[in-house]
């Protein structure tokens, strides 16, 4: 069995495959929006200088998430 | 047949019928320029989601048709919540457009898919335009445009949105699509078949509405849903009785159907969007073919350098800096230039007025009350924004500016706001009036506040001169001479200053009066792009160039003859102006400025550029605003008049921190509609400016003891 990990532990160049979301309301539905559905697979492609948000590539786009939201989406 | 060529923005004939068409799609898809390049308007498009508020309508004529075609904001679903999204929701589904042209990303295809399989959902009127066809080549994409019209069962064609050639195909398209009227066998999403059923047993109820070319199944799906902003729309656009009972009955059925077999509302939600998401991922797999094993590799590159860890603050810096070298270095020369020509032209008009005979005293008000003041608005602002906006806009269309709210994200949360108030501020830089409407990119309403409210710590492209003016006054009096480096110096840490002043008091703000949730943020950051140089130097000067003359108009003109009045009408020995500035002489010595000065930045209310020209009018009692001098002219005239080096420093960082311009207040009660926020715009630089120079005079008279 393949490991929970939030999308926040993600480090530059690692992917995962995201299992569920814990947001709700309306970040949930930002986040379904941009494309970030259970079964979505997201790498993590870059860092901004303070390291908070970082860049995620979801479905050829990239995506810039703040780490406490990052913490709402579990993968593995 | 007719070519992209003959595209015109014809009067349509009243009698011929309009075909409606909606220009929808994802954010940064390109959408705005393709309506550009259809329409030949040159309506300025941005590169980050929100950019596009309103709905833009134009008609073209194409082969004999008129077409009246609307560029809806980006949207990422129709389900969801942002302001503008609903706008463009709202439009999609219950516009009644006779074709919706769903323009998608060709290098980020299924991302865009997702949409046009929402809106397949709600019409089958579609046009599908995969758009930056020749990016996706450069990347080693390739799409099979043919195979994609075979699975959506719609048309699907291939555009460069830029280059009006590739739109040929497009716009045959349109014509022939204008003809048919049959329905095609659009493409249906593979639902789970439990949410399938429980859609059915609502959309029995609705078969006795006439939905106008809605599909009921979609109806329904909402319905189910339950969100009640959706509804209530669903209700005053198709129709439907709100309420029928017999619906209610079966959407209540429904939703129990549906818990029985362990499915919430939650678990609905999540279903309906993982089946698009699903079946647009495959979809997209199955039509693409990547050649490079990394197509935004180059793009990975480019953003280690930008937004680095070491290198990211630097380089934005860096590039402030050359923003405001360029600005301020090349306007000097078309500002003098357009100085000497109203000089010329007014002692023309003076001509012309005594040839009519007019009484003095009009010629006196009209040419050196209003006229003076005019021309002194338009000579210092308009080279300076005509240099400025377009290199915004171009940092801007080639996608950096994202890059710049996603490094400065994390200092801004830190305050309570977001990094897309930085975008703001550099809007503001340009002018204070465009960053506070500008301040619509920010979901949230009070991080949108915040933006808004401090938006006038930035200096604008108008007090941007008065700057850069009073530090090389404030060099002469220190050594004599003004080094150019040391002022390029000088004008960034005054602007760091200001930026530094903003972050306080967002900081201040989002712990008092503004406090509440920090919102979620993401933002997408697009590929770079090459933006086309000439079309954005040419579309910021037109537009730029008669937002100015009309603000100066409007604005400046009838201050211009206030102050003539003010300085012509003698009590006492001395004029209007002179008794002002005694009055308010105690206020100004507490902050280290004097009476005259404060007058200045008062009257300079309507706008920041007469600043200076008004104190020097005062100083050398003059009747009017004089000609523009050199700063060493300014220099000996303030000398005479008392000025040491701290009341440089003091009228420097009071010109960065005192009440916003009048066009920036009507601006912030129009964006707010609050007199409460409005007074506040006005209040808190004035506030804070106020305290900085009284301390600042404070400590130095300590020192000085």
């Amino acid at each position: 069995m393949k490991e929970e990990r939030k999308l926040s532990s993600l480090d530059v160049g690692e992917c995962g495959l995201v299992i569920r979301l814990l947001a709700d309301g309306s970040m949930r539905r930002r986040l379904l929006d941009v494309g970030i559905a259970p079964g979505t697979s997201v790498a993590c492609v870059g860092k901004s200088p303070f390291g908070d948000p970082r860049a995620y590539l979801v479905r050829g786009c990239e995506i810039a998430i703040r780490r406490k939201d990052a913490e709402g989406i579990i993968i593995e | 047949m007719g070519s992209v060529k003959l595209l015109k923005r014809e009067k349509a004939n009243p009698r011929e019928n309009k075909i409606s068409v909606a220009l929808a799609g994802n954010p940064n898809v390109g959408k705005s320029t393709l309506f550009n390049s259809l329409t030949g308007m040159h309506r300025h498009t941005g590169n980050w989601a929100g950019k596009t508020v309103s709905v833009a309508t134009c008609d073209i004529v194409w082969e004999k048709k008129v077409y009246s075609v609307a560029d809806i904001p980006g949207t990422y679903s129709l389900l969801s919540h942002s302001h503008e999204e609903e706008v463009a929701r709202n439009y999609i589904c219950f516009g009644g457009a006779d074709v919706t042209v769903v323009v998608c990303d060709a290098t980020s295809l299924e991302h865009s898919l997702g949409l046009v399989l929402q809106i397949l959902e709600v019409t089958d009127r579609v046009i599908v335009c995969v758009n930056l066809i020749d990016e996706a080549e450069r990347a080693g994409i390739k799409i099979d445009t043919d195979a994609l019209s075979r699975a959506l069962g719609v048309p699907v064609v291939p555009t460069v949105a830029r280059k009006k050639g590739t739109l040929k195909r497009f716009l045959s398209e349109l014509d022939c699509y204008s003809e048919k009227k049959e329905a095609s066998t659009r493409y249906s999403i593979g639902y789970p078949e439990k949410i399938k059923y429980a859609a059915y047993m609502v959309e029995k109820e609705l078969l006795s509405y006439e939905t106008g070319g809605v599909s009921r199944f979609w109806v329904a799906l909402r319905l189910i849903e339950g969100d009640a902003d959706m509804n209530s729309e669903i209700f005053s656009n198709l129709g439907i009785d709100s309420c029928d009972k017999e619906i209610s009955d079966a959407v209540a059925r429904a939703r129990e159907y549906l818990f029985s077999s362990g499915i919430d509302a939650e678990g609905y939600k999540d279903a309906v969007v993982g089946a698009i998401i699903g079946d647009a991922e495959a979809i997209a797999k199955s039509v693409t073919e990547v050649n490079s094993c990394d197509p935004r590799r180059k793009q990975r590159q480019i953003d280690r350098i930008l937004t680095g860890r070491l290198t990211a603050f630097p380089v934005m810096i860096l590039l402030l800096g050359l923003v405001l070298w360029i600005t301020m270095s090349l306007a000097n020369y078309p500002s003098e230039a357009l100085s000497r020509l109203f000089t010329y032209l007014e002692g023309k008009i003076v001509l012309l007025f005594e040839l009519c005979n007019a009484p003095d005293i009009l010629t006196e008000a009209l040419i050196y009350g209003v006229y003076r003041t005019l021309s002194r608005v338009v000579a210092v602002m308009l080279p300076p924004m005509a240099i400025f906006f377009p290199m915004f806009t171009l940092l801007e269309d080639s996608g950096y500016l994202p890059r710049v709210a996603y490094n400065l994200d994390r200092p801004f949360a830190a305050c309570g706001a977001c990094g897309k108030q930085a975008l703001t501020m550099c809007m503001g830089l340009g002018c204070n009036a465009v960053g506070i409407c500008g301040a619509r990119i920010i979901d949230s309403k009070r991080e949108r506040l915040l933006a808004i409210l401090t938006n006038s710590f930035i200096p604008c492209n108008g007090r941007l001169p008065m700057l850069v003016s009073i530090i090389g006054v404030g060099f002469i009096i220190f050594i004599g001479r003004v080094p150019s480096a040391l002022l390029a110096a000088a004008l960034l840490g005054f602007i760091l200053l200001s930026i530094g002043g903003t972050f306080l008091v967002t900081l201040i703000l989002s712990k008092t009066i503004l406090a509440g949730e920090r919102s979620s943020f993401t933002i997408e950051l697009p590929p770079y792009r090459r933006p086309e140089v000439v079309r954005v130097i040419f579309r910021s000067l037109t537009s730029r160039v008669f937002s100015v003359l009309c603000r100066a108009v409007s604005v400046a003109a009838p201050m211009g003859l206030i102050i003539f009045v003010l300085s012509s009408i003698q009590i006492g020995g001395a004029s209007l102006i002179n008794h002002a500035s005694d009055f308010l002489d105690p206020v100004g010595r507490i902050m280290g400025l004097d009476g005259a000065i404060l007058l200045a930045f008062i009257l300079g209310l309507p706008a920041n550029e007469i600043v200076i020209p008004i104190l020097v009018m005062i100083y050398t009692a003059g009747g009017a605003l004089g000609a523009d001098i050199s700063v060493s002219g300014m220099a000996d005239i303030f000398i005479n008049n008392g000025w040491t080096l701290m009341t440089a420093v003091s009228v420097a960082i009071f010109s960065l921190f005192h009440w916003p311009c009048s066009t920036s207040i009507i601006t912030v009660y129009k964006e707010t509609k609050s007199k409460k926020y409005t007074a506040l715009a006005a209040l808190l630089p004035t506030a804070f400016g106020f305290i900085i120079c009284v301390a600042l005079n404070f400590c130095f008279t300590l020192f000085k003891m």
